[in-house]
């Protein structure tokens, strides 16, 4: 229990569209123990980047509902003052887009120690731009005392990532949201950059959230896998039970639309995702992209629940789940 | 004889600099590039960010001027634009890569289908919106949806309306520059089904460009990979990954993420290895400038960018 | 960012003398010629016609431009027809006027525009939000003549609080603190009038830029950061919305120096747009001319200035 780092219970995060609110994050319960990485997989527009914002309570104009319980303060209660304390040295956030997440009149070296400055007051001047340098150093920046005084127009996306981690990291934060962190970059650079998240975890032992659609990225770093659709989490579970045993039929689809050996034809899943206003809000919200399944076997509420140790799913029917071109052990298990 | 073949193909930009705005130097965007197609087989080209992609792929259709080298089509030389003759803009299409801004967001897709179709082909308007329904059926787009505007589909189906304008002319060769980049994966799964599946109803050749190695494996019969501008390797799916040669080859596969957690700390060893490897041999796999070598050959099918004295 | 200035200055000098030639061939197409304005009508025209041949009036044109052009370098634009005396004596006095109320004018500009812009922009949507881009509207519909005359007639003539005419209090010494007093009294009320004005324009940028700079993702960067409200807004919002306004600043010195003619005329002020007014309605071709190539000039020069800003403080064109 005293491990437990974030604990979010019933979190719901609405949007208003015309007079009404939309939950985009619906009923979200989760926890992240120190030293863990929690992946969150899911299709564009599934609610990843809704609940990491929430976390950080950094939506403008939202409704959040429910609880964000971090070492036991809750953050959505929180006063904004206090909430400025915990944001960038308790918990931090590594941003999709190096090219755009960076002020693009502000030299490297200020952006970096703006974290420094707001959070540990003690440090001075000197301080402050030794501990900059290390942070260069540290995401693996050649020459950083040139790079601190340069501005992110001269540096490549990858470089700017890894400045963005510097940010991040910059107080150790124990808390470590990275939403997808590496989309953006080569796979060359994406192994470095994951590899050195994967060092700063042995470091820092934070709890880190990496949030992504590539399953590759999650099956290499994570601990455990949350998998959302629609705004709920429909699957979370250990990530070695998760594909060798994935069970809800979207995790399944998902993992079989990947190109892999021997595989001529890709599943596709039918249809979208459905967008915030056209979200069925009642049943099950993935049935009608699995048309083929009988009606008779999906719920009225899927609630998730636990079938092996750790292991949940949103839903009772998986047991009736095929794929309609009757290849379903194939898709059963990864490789 | 072969249905497509560059040679020593080079496109430099100029890089303008000084008081005067000259042109003080050249980025070599492509620097020497040299392959050959047959009909019906997809050809990968993989490459980070920047080795000359696109440029390769925009030279070959011509949107790029080419500082030297050739390419014959067919036998017959169009490395000059004014070569490039009505048969070869027919028979030659591209897909790019982005669908959000490669569709005109103010046409509708009749408009946006039929555009290739009203500068080559003249139809009458109903023999024309026959074609343009029968080509949206055979992309797997509504055909009603003619009088639609681009925003009103998804990325894939967007991207799909790419596709259908792309064989309007019933093209032969289709250069698709990272046609699923921007999708999510199970998007991407049904656009990479339906290349596959005109291409055999079509018999198209495909130069397929990505950064992904996984989903060129799946794609593609032969691979070339790029680096700097110039090619480090080229051979069939099976040489380049189960027998790779060049480093930087290496470097890349070792860098896809494995999909099975199990084999997690192989594949980081593994990569760590292959990197131990990369900074050692550097030197023996690029010259002084960094640049890869001239392509050797090693089998009939496989070559690599290797120092002369080998 | 010093190629950068050199080139940009490289590039005023051919508008320059492209502007020269547009003026000099309009100088020419204009009855008259610079004898004109200083002969008596009624001496003998053979006299006359020798006068013309020794100033060097029958020469081929381009001998006469560059006759001209070297006058001008001397700083002699010629002989004013109307007031008998040399165009550059005239245009000097009348250029401290202008250039003090272009000041006064810039510095009421700035003191309105940065305060309403930021608040308009930071508590957009709001009530006084609003209010101020209400202002705006009205500002953008009102012709600042119409406004000027209101100005005048108010504060002016009713309540007396400002000189209505002229641009020094008669019989001040000049060189005295008290002739720059009355000098800057008198500049107030055109300075304030065109200012409430002209400022709708540089608030409505401001606030735009704001509003945009707002959405940006490096502001939900630094929110993450925990850096408070005031501080995200202050070094990260505003800075970044100003540099544009900062590049503006060329551009509006030139629109003030060129174009206060109306507004000078109904004050009374003696400026250069009111002598523009005047050597028009009066013919005096000598003195329109060249005021037209100095308006021209302030209008390459004030561009050249904004990029010479712009390039100063945004870091993207500096390091190139
Ligand atoms: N500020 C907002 N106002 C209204 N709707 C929003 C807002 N932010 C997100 N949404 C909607 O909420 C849903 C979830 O969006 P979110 O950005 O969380 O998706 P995501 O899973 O991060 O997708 P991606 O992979 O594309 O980043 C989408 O339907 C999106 O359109
Ligand atoms: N029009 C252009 N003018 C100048 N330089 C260019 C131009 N187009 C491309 N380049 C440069 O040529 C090089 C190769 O670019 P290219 O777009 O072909 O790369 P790519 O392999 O397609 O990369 P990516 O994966 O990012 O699309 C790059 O250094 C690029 O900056
Ligand atoms: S109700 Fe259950 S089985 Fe049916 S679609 Fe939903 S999750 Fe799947
Ligand atoms: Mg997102
Ligand atoms: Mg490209």
């Amino acid at each position: 229990m005293s491990n437990e780092l974030l604990k979010i219970k019933n979190l719901s995060t609405s949007f208003r569209i015309g007079d009404e609110y939309y939950a985009a994050v619906d009923d979200v319960t989760l926890t992240l123990n120190k030293n863990e990485v929690l992946g969150i997989v899911g299709e564009s527009g599934s609610g990843k980047s809704a609940l990491a914002f929430s976390i950080m309570r950094l939506h403008t104009r939202a409704k959040i509902e429910g609880e964000i319980l971090l070492n036991n303060q809750n953050i959505v209660k929180m006063s904004t003052s206090k909430l400025n304390k915990i944001r960038g040295d308790e918990m931090a956030m590594i941003f999709q887009d190096p090219l755009t997440a960076l002020n693009p009149l502000m030299p490297i070296g200020r952006q970096i120690e703006e974290n420094l400055f707001l959070h540990n007051k003690k440090l001075g001047q000197q301080g402050r731009k030794k501990r900059t340098i290390e942070l260069l150093n540290l995401v693996g920046i050649p020459r950083p005392e040139r790079v601190y005084e340069q501005f992110p127009h001269e540096l490549s996306g990858g470089m700017r990532q890894r400045i963005i981690i510097a940010i991040a990291i910059a107080n150790d934060p124990e808390l470590l949201i990275a939403d997808e962190p590496t989309t953006a970059l080569d796979v060359t650079i994406q192994a470095q950059i994951l590899d050195l998240v994967r060092e700063l975890k042995e470091k820092i032992h934070a709890g880190i959230i990496l949030i992504t659609h590539d399953l590759g990225v999650v099956a290499e770093m994570a601990d455990r896998v949350a998998v959302m659709y629609a705004g709920q989490i429909v699957e979370i579970a250990p990530v070695d039970k998760l594909f060798a045993n994935p069970l809800h039929p979207y995790t399944r689809s998902l993992l079989n639309s990947v190109p892999a050996e021997g595989q001529d034809r890709l599943h596709v899943i039918q249809g979208v995702v459905p967008t915030l206003k056209n979200l069925p809000r009642t049943g099950c919200r993935f049935a009608e992209r699995i048309p083929w399944i009988d009606a008779s076997h999906h719920e009225e509420h899927p609630e998730l629940h636990e079938v092996e140790s750790g292991h949940f799913v949103r839903c009772t029917c998986y047991e009736h789940f095929y794929f309609p071109d009757n290849k379903e052990e194939q898709a059963n298990g990864v490789s | 004889m072969a249905f497509l073949e560059v040679q020593d193909l080079q496109v430099y930009f100029p890089i303008k600099g000084g008081i005067f705005n000259r042109t003080v130097d050249h980025i070599k965007a492509v620097d020497g590039v040299s392959f050959e197609m047959e009909q019906g087989k997809t050809y990968g080209l993989v490459g980070e960010s920047g080795s000359g992609k696109s440029t390769t792929g925009r030279a070959i259709i011509g949107l790029e001027d080419i500082t030297s080298g050739k390419i014959l089509f067919d036998g017959k030389d169009i490395t000059d634009k004014k070569t490039k003759n009505k048969a070869f803009r027919k028979d030659v299409q591209m897909i790019f890569q982005d669908p959000y801004s490669s569709l005109n967001p103010r046409k509708r897709v009749l408009d946006i289908v039929a555009e290739p179709l009203r500068n080559f082909e003249k139809l009458s308007k109903q023999e024309e919106r026959k074609r343009v329904q029968e080509l949206l059926d055979i992309v797997n787009v509504s055909p009603d949806s003619i009088f639609k505007y681009p925003h009103e589909f998804s990325g894939g189906q967007r991207q799909r309306i790419g596709v259908a304008r792309a064989i309007a002319l019933k093209p032969k060769l289709i250069i698709a520059d990272e046609p699923v980049s921007a999708l999510d994966v199970s998007v991407q799964a049904q656009v990479l089904n339906f290349l596959k599946e005109i291409q055999s109803e079509l018999n198209l050749t495909y130069l397929f460009i990505s950064h992904d190695l996984g989903i060129v494996k799946h794609m593609c019969d032969n691979i070339s990979i790029m680096y700097k501008g110039r090619y480090v390797e080229q051979g069939s799916t099976a040489d380049i990954f189960e027998n790779p040669q060049h480093i930087y080859t290496k470097r890349l596969i070792a860098a896809i993420p494995d999909i099975d957690p199990k084999n997690r700390e192989k594949q980081f060893h593994n990569r760590q290895k292959v990197l131990e490897e990369y900074t050692q041999s550097y030197n023996d796999f690029f010259d002084q400038d960094g640049l890869a070598f001239q392509l050797k050959s090693i089998s009939d099918t496989h070559r690599v960018a290797l120092p002369q004295k080998g | 960012m010093w190629k950068f200035i050199v080139r940009r200055l490289l590039i005023t000098i051919p508008q320059i003398i492209i502007l020269s030639i547009i003026v000099f061939i309009l100088a020419q197409m204009m009855p008259g010629d610079a004898l004109s304005g200083l002969i008596d009508p009624s001496i003998d025209p053979a006299a006359v016609e020798q006068q013309r041949e020794r100033l060097g009036l029958n020469n081929p044109w381009y001998i006469q431009y560059v006759d001209w052009v070297g006058g001008i370098l001397q700083g002699d634009f010629g002989q004013s027809f109307r007031f008998k005396m040399p165009v550059t004596e005239l245009i000097g006095q009348r250029m401290v006027n202008t250039v003090l109320l272009s000041v006064v004018t810039l510095i009421f500009t700035y003191l309105i525009a940065l305060p309403l812009g930021l608040i308009s922009g930071r508590f957009n949507d709001t009530l006084l939000d609003q209010a101020i881009t209400g202002y705006t509207y009205i500002g953008f519909a009102t012709p600042l003549f119409i406004f000027s005359l209101f100005m005048l007639w108010i504060f002016g003539y009713n309540l007396g609080w400002f000189p209505t005419s002229g641009s020094v209090a008669p019989g001040t010494e000049p060189g005295t603190i008290a002739y720059w007093l009355s000098k800057v009294y008198h500049a107030l009320l055109p300075g304030i009038s065109i200012a409430l004005i002209q400022v709708v324009s540089t608030v409505q940028y401001l606030r735009s830029e704001i509003i945009d700079t707002k959405q940006k993702d490096f502001i939900i960067t630094a929110r993450a950061k925990g850096a408070g409200e005031q501080r995200v807004y202050n070094k990260h919002i505003f800075r970044n919305s100003l540099l544009p306004i900062a590049a503006f600043f060329g551009w509006e010195i030139t629109t003030l120096i060129t174009g206060t003619v109306f507004v000078e005329k109904i004050f009374s002020y003696p400026g250069m747009g009111l002598l523009f007014l005047e050597s028009i309605t009066q013919r005096d071709f000598s003195v329109a001319n060249s005021l037209v190539l100095l308006f021209g000039t302030a209008q390459i020069m004030g561009a050249l200035l904004s990029d010479i800003i712009l390039s100063i403080v945004d870091p993207r064109i500096r390091i190139k």
